[in-house]
């Protein structure tokens, strides 16, 4: 069965169900060709052994009513897995094992699905291209030396190289749809207070939300009916009717309006991006969908918000890794001085300018000037989606500004680094949900993606809205394995 | 200082021709009374094990979130009304930032600009009346773990048993004048809180621990001075001696033409003294903003009235209720209500025996007895069941006053029935009146010549039959009746 790792994780479902094929050969499959693809550097930590006497386990013993029967995941290192190594990708948490497992992956195991490793990510969530994992960079399997997008960089990455037949990932200002773009895959972040935070390594607690990598629209409405719940462990989840994501996924958007905001038309964007956001728009209409040009006049802040908000809520989140009680301890002549020490080793470059900027714009005398302001700024913004949502039902947008770039190309600019968010972070401000497809390619042939955007807990709208684009799209990925020899 | 603290006269310092008033704030922090921590479902029992009672979340592990504790949001409201205060219907939890080993999250989850509990007042009852201190507010917070330095010689050890449990900072407006006013407060405090059952005021373990502002001005000035703050009292008595100290210090800067700067002091118990700990400028830049892991705290009308509906009767009331009741005096009342044990013990003495007796045997020989063995009153030798006996017998007149303390001191011992004691040890009072008209004939007939003297004038001479007759009788004679017969036969 050479082409087991060619299937969509729900062909996979089926197939096991139906008995055609046992977990273990799938995990088999998994792992064996994960092996294979070191070069890429997804992973951070191999689970395979423990994963394949999972699978038999489950073979022996199988639950087809599972939604996972018995279906290997790797997952991206921000979700503490009992007994797994859990780095966020930081020397800080190295050699860290939690003793719990995250929500969000207790469900996965819960509905049978089985942890086969960990996936590289930027140090703490924070980056646009995976460079700023301890653990190394990532490489992009549609062209070597291309970044996987960040930070679910090693996500994307094993994603689309078939390492892990779908994944998860976590998305603070983008974390999850830019790689899933940069990759040519489909990536969901669903509403803040979808899937529980709980267990999730914190980056910006008011923005960070899990959510499902996949190779299709149909896969990532299978894993978000899987991680979805309400969490009484996480104060910000919140209690609403999940939905039969997948049962109800269908394509029919007749009479749906979609918005488009004009103020997304930025300079300098390449023209395949504009062209490729009027096929999309074309495809709506042709669809019976209506497009609608709407108002979002605060996009503009939305950048310099985000980049205020996200670090002031890191500076404090990430003040628990002090050498103390776990982790990374340097010695020191004094606790100040073992604090110092712990923390200028034990974190990179990225996560200690974003700490830095946290702690400045949280301080006495500068707090009213930006991190006041950035919260109004951020309602301001949650507004203009409000206000917007009263006309149309989900908005139409790139996922982002351009195709994936070069390692090393945007190192040392981490303005124009940060400027890959510019169509994201707005949607984390305001809590919404919002999908990625791929929906073609720029002149060097790297994929580029779109975004849907809906209201508050309208991800089956976004769903099945993604779902039609998809099926009109035909959109096929180039990848020629060439890391494997 | 004792004998200022008896006769609560004005505080005030002297130096040369000068005066000077100090002004007093204090913030309390007070232990919630709950089962379980702030945000975590770990135990909160004092005295365990260290650090057997800390979760996950307790030691700020990677995702770990916190879930605020119902009970502890009630406890506050509850404390809230019984300062009289306003509840607010939302609140705001903050993280205040600073590094230390005992803090495991790098920040301790606290209210700054939102506290969940307004203003309100505190009535002192004090020597020459009440007197009302304004709260300024009341907020939850988490409690730190606790560096240990001393077991070690070259470690500093953490317990995070104390880690997450929930406070109360309880902050008064800058209304305390005196060392008496602050006793009065802290106690009035302690009382209230032990009567809602919301902190059980115990200072020695750490359950109420206050820091104290203090500044000087001379006397008539209306404007307020420099204040210091003196951080983490754990007794009365070092409050009052801290403060003592350090408004005698301020009065001694001004004195000198100095000025005072506003710091954070500590107290050294052993020295006596208080000493700069970090001046304003050195102060922490805590980098408040509210927890984006908790929602504000959104309380609506009914969870708030029917916190209200349940709110038993406090001291103030109580006070009120015994006076206009049972006739008590004011200064007998506060004695009573004071301790909400107390409260219920006399309550139960008196619901079944004399109220005036109830009162003078409890506030009289009751209380010595305990001061004596150093007890609390939960811890009393004699139940109320059996004080309200014994005061029965009193009142029937079975025994006289004076048996009664004899029989109070056999009940000590294991709580012995009164009723009982007088059975067995014949102490039953005599005042069956032909019995006692025997004794004092024989009496009379025995003492000729005195009673010859008290027919001529001597009318002295009425307590020595008296006297003769109760010795005759071993005590027991009823007094009342031994007086009439006397008089009877003798005029």
């Amino acid at each position: 069965m050479s082409n087991i790792i060619d299937l969509k994780l729900f062909e996979l479902v089926e197939k096991i169900k139906k008995k055609e094929i046992s977990s273990n050969e799938v995990t088999k499959a998994f792992i064996d060709r994960s092996q294979k693809s070191k070069k890429l550097n997804s992973y951070i930590t191999e689970n395979f052994e423990n994963a394949l006497q999972k699978a038999k386990q489950f073979d022996e013993k199988p639950d087809f009513n599972k939604k996972l029967p018995g279906i290997p995941l790797a997952v991206k290192d921000l979700f503490c897995t009992k007994n797994i190594r859990t780095t966020a990708g930081s020397k800080i948490l190295e050699n860290f094992f939690p003793t719990y497992e995250s929500t969000v992956t207790q469900n996965i195991l819960d509905e049978g699905g089985i942890i086969i490793g960990k996936l590289n990510c930027d140090e703490f969530a924070m980056g646009s291209s995976n460079e700023t994992s301890f653990f190394g960079n990532v490489q992009n399997p549609i062209s070597e030396n291309l970044v996987p997008g960040g930070s679910s960089g090693g996500s994307s990455s094993a994603l689309a190289a078939k390492l892990t037949p779908a994944t998860i990932g976590t998305d603070t200002g983008g974390s999850i749809r830019q790689p899933a773009s940069f990759t040519g895959t489909v990536g969901l972040k669903p509403t803040y207070g979808s899937c529980s935070r709980y267990g999730v390594v914190a980056f910006a607690s008011s923005l960070d939300q899990a959510g499902p990598m996949t190779q299709n629209v149909k896969d990532s409405a299978l894993m978000l009916e899987v991680i979805s719940s309400y969490d009484n462990k996480d104060s910000t989840s919140v209690d609403f009717k999940r939905g039969q994501y997948l049962k109800d996924l269908n394509e029919n958007i007749k009479g749906k309006k979609i918005g488009i905001p004009k103020q997304y038309r930025v300079d300098g964007m390449p023209k395949e991006i504009d062209e490729l956001w009027k096929k999309g728009m074309k495809i709506i209409e042709d669809n019976g969908g209506e497009i609608i040009e709407i108002n979002l006049p605060n996009t503009n802040y939305a950048l310099p918000t985000y980049y205020i908000v996200a670090p002031a809520e890191a500076s404090s989140n990430l003040a628990r890794y002090d050498g103390v009680k776990y982790g990374f301890r340097s010695k020191g002549k004094n606790l100040i001085d073992m604090y110092e020490k712990t923390r200028s080793e034990g974190f990179g470059d990225e996560v200690k300018r974003r700490i830095m900027i946290g702690t400045y714009v949280l301080s006495s005398g500068y707090y009213d000037a930006y991190y006041l302001k950035a919260q109004k700024v951020r309602r301001l913004i949650k507004n203009d989606f409000d206000h917007a949502y009263k006309k149309v039902d989900a908005i139409l947008t790139p996922s982002t500004p351009s195709s994936a770039f070069k390692i090393g190309e945007k190192t040392n600019d981490p303005v124009s680094m940060y400027l890959n968010d510019i169509f994201t972070v707005p949607i984390n401000l305001a809590g919404l949900p919002a999908i990625s497809i791929p929906a073609g390619h720029d002149k060097s042939g790297y994929p580029l993606g779109l975004q849907v955007i809906g209201k508050a807990f309208d991800e089956q709208n976004i769903l099945n809205i993604a779902y039609s684009i998809e099926k009109n799209i035909n959109f096929k990925n180039n990848i020629n394995d060439w890391w494997i020899n | 200082m004792d004998k200022l603290s008896k006769e609560n006269k004005e505080y005030l310092i002297k130096r040369n021709t000068n005066e000077y008033e100090v002004v007093i704030g204090l913030e309390v922090h007070a232990q919630v009374l709950s089962e379980s921590k702030l945000f975590s479902t770990s135990p909160t029992k004092f005295g365990s094990e260290p650090n057997t009672q800390v979760s996950l979340v307790d030691a700020a592990f990677p995702g770990m979130l916190p879930v605020i504790n119902e009970f502890c949001i009630k406890q506050a409201i509850k404390t809230g009304i019984g300062l009289n205060a306003k509840i607010n219907k939302k609140s705001i939890f903050d993280r205040k930032n600073y590094f230390y080993a005992d803090l495991p999250q790098g920040y301790q989850i606290s209210q700054y600009k939102n506290p969940i509990v307004g203003e309100g007042t505190v009535t002192l009852d004090l020597p020459n009346g009440e007197k009302k201190i304004g709260i300024e507010r009341l907020h939850l917070e988490q409690d730190a773990g606790k560096s240990i330095h001393d077991i070690d010689p070259n470690n500093t050890l953490v317990d995070l048993n104390r880690s997450g449990v929930a406070l109360m900072e309880i902050v008064s407006k800058p209304d305390l004048r005196s060392l008496d006013e602050v006793n009065s407060y802290i106690k009035k405090l302690r009382s209230i809180m032990r009567y809602l059952g919301t902190c059980d005021g115990n200072m020695q373990e750490g359950s109420l621990r206050a820091d104290v502002n203090v500044s000087v001005r001379k006397k008539g000035s209306k404007e307020l001075g420099t204040r210091c703050e003196i951080k983490n009292v754990n007794s009365i008595k070092f409050m009052q001696m801290a403060i003592d100290y350090e408004a005698n210090r301020q009065v001694d800067v001004i004195e000198e033409g100095g000025s005072i700067d506003q710091e954070t002091r500590l107290f050294d118990t052993k020295k006596n003294e208080t000493r700069s700990m970090r001046s304003k400028e050195d102060a922490h830049d805590y980098r408040y903003f509210p927890d984006p892991d908790l929602l504000p705290l959104e309380l609506d009308e009914n969870f708030i009235n029917d916190i209200k509906k349940n709110i038993p009767e406090l001291p103030d009331e109580k006070k009120k209720r015994f006076i206009e009741k049972f006739k008590l005096s004011p200064y007998e009342a506060n004695i009573l209500v004071s301790d909400i044990d107390t409260s219920k013990y006399f309550e139960e003495v008196s619901k079944n025996s004399d109220v005036k007796l109830a009162t003078n045997w409890i506030t009289g020989e009751l209380f010595a007895l305990l001061n004596e063995k150093n007890l609390e009153i939960t811890e009393s030798p004699i139940s109320s069941k059996n004080l309200s006996k014994l005061i029965n017998l009193i009142k029937k007149g079975v025994i006289s006053g004076k048996i009664a303390k004899t029989i109070f001191e056999l009940m000590s011992d294991g709580d012995k029935d009164p009723e009982k004691i007088v059975e067995e040890k014949g102490l039953k009072q005599q005042s069956d009146p032909k019995e006692l008209e025997k004794i004092i004939d024989k009496i009379i007939s025995e003492n000729p010549k005195n009673v010859e003297l008290y027919k001529s004038g001597k009318d002295k001479l009425f307590g020595f039959f008296v006297g003769q007759v109760m010795k005759s009788s071993g005590g027991k004679a009823n007094p009342q009746l031994v007086n009439e017969i006397l008089k009877k036969k003798l005029n």
